[in-house]
């Protein structure tokens, strides 16, 4: 491997290191709001679905837009 | 430092909470947009299945009728749309904290076919406050005419998703969505046309086909958050920002607030604001024919704002299971949508060619929604 190559994985290395570190600071027992269906970035994702493509057939913004599928860890 | 790199990258997957599948339930809707001369009415169908603990299924079905006739179909009489049939089919595939997906989705008009197909993952980590998520969606569309049927154009489309989702505190979620997005092919639209000004012409002016560019990349970064307020409420915050190589900019905002009542009812009411610049290429009256190699008078790239107001309710009706039913639930929301444009003229109206009044124009959307979870 090249030295820039090295560099990257000894960065990633270190980075995943100071990671682990990291203790949660909300426990999964105090994530009950979180996981209340109110608090969901797409709670239908039919309407949900419908509604952006409202917006996109007639905005030349498009991307970004929600229904990437992140989680609150509620679980 | 193999052992090293192999000691982080154990550490990143063995996160101690667990993704979950998305319920298994079945969507029924009815949607209806009525605004600018154009109404756009039809069902939709998303349905939901695990398979197993480790595997669940969703296949979808829209469709859009449409009647009416734009602002672009009365001043230049091109042809529109009836009908668009949408399908898809996904599969979700969940290992310990790693949810994996793969989408498929047509979508199929009389002049216009688009196949998608999408890949994603996405990990939980640090004990699941933090989700990291990646997708790659490759489209394939078809362009054609409904007056030439020999006629067929291709555009390829590229699209890379990253986000990042984080628990903040107790009450409060966040989430950073960034999604690139090119396009290479026929990115014209094939019957419209832009107006340039001709001494010749009784009105003053002429019209002749647009040109687009035949490649197009746009960027959004959006930053969205949850908080949940006492006595069970919640409060929406969006934001996004959007550019392109076509000079097009645009700011998305929304807000919305969410309030549970007597566990069967939940109340929503939000407000949303878009503003965009017009692309470079973009002129509602060119000055003589020919006079750019790139032209364009399509509204939609054109410099624009527009207000949204939207209440919605859902019921529970059915909270215990019943048979297979594990609850049942009825939704019904309802959108204003003021559209303000800066440079598109209202050629309907009687006036000197580039002196007409501005387009605006007010839209309602409205959805219907049964769901049944099981």
């Amino acid at each position: 491997m090249n030295r820039p190559g090295w560099l990257i994985v000894a960065a990633a290395a270190l980075l995943m290191g100071g990671c682990a570190s990291v203790e949660p600071w909300v426990k999964p027992y105090e994530r009950d709001r979180l996981a209340d269906p109110i608090m969901s970035f797409e709670r239908d994702p039919i309407m949900a679905s419908y509604r952006r493509h409202v917006f996109d057939v007639r905005e030349a913004a498009r991307g970004a837009a929600g229904g990437s599928g992140g989680g609150c860890g509620c679980n | 430092m193999h052992a090293v790199v192999a000691g982080g990258l154990a550490l990143l997957t063995q996160a101690v909470a667990a993704q979950v599948l998305p319920d298994d339930r079945l969507d029924l809707l009815y949607h209806f947009y009525d605004g600018g001369g154009m109404t756009i009415d039809g069902p939709s169908l998303l349905v939901r299945r695990q398979i197993g603990s480790s595997v669940s299924v969703s296949a979808g079905y829209t469709v859009d009728s449409i009647s009416g006739a734009s602002i672009d179909v009365v001043t230049t009489a091109s042809p529109y749309k009836e009908k668009r049939t949408e399908i898809s089919a996904g599969v979700d595939y969940l290992r310990g904290s790693t949810l994996l997906g793969l989408t498929y989705t047509n979508s199929e008009e009389n002049d216009y076919t688009a196949n998608t197909f999408g890949v994603s993952v996405s990990q939980e980590i640090f004990g699941g406050m933090t989700t990291i998520s990646m997708g790659y969606i490759r489209g394939f569309d078809e362009v054609g005419r409904s007056d030439n049927p020999d006629f067929s154009e291709d555009i390829d489309r590229h699209s890379w998703r990253l986000g990042l989702t984080q628990v903040l505190t107790r009450n409060l979620i966040a989430e950073v969505a960034f999604e690139t997005i090119s396009d290479e092919g026929f990115l014209n639209l094939p019957y419209r046309q832009v107006r340039f000004v001709d001494p010749e012409s009784a009105t003053g002016f002429s019209w002749e086909p647009e040109v687009y560019p035949n490649t197009r990349t746009s960027n959004a970064v959006a930053l969205r958050s949850r908080l949940h307020l006492p006595f069970r409420a919640a409060l929406q915050t969006d934001y996004r920002y959007y550019f392109d190589s076509w000079g097009i900019d645009a700011h998305t905002a929304e807000i919305g607030y969410t309030h549970g009542v007597l566990d069967r009812w939940t109340f929503d009411v939000g407000y949303r604001y878009y503003r965009q610049s017009g692309a470079d290429f973009f002129s509602d009256l060119f000055p003589f024919q020919e006079a750019q190699n790139f032209r364009s008078r399509w509204k939609e790239i054109s410099a624009f704002d527009s207000h949204a107001f939207r209440v919605g309710v859902n019921y529970e009706f059915m909270a215990e299971r019943r048979g297979f039913v594990e609850r049942s639930a009825v939704g019904l929301s309802f959108e204003r949508i003021f559209y303000d444009y800066s440079d598109f003229r209202d050629l309907r109206a009687d006036a000197d060619p580039g002196e007409e009044p501005t387009y605006s124009f007010e839209a309602n959307v409205m959805q219907f929604m049964l769901s049944v979870w099981f």
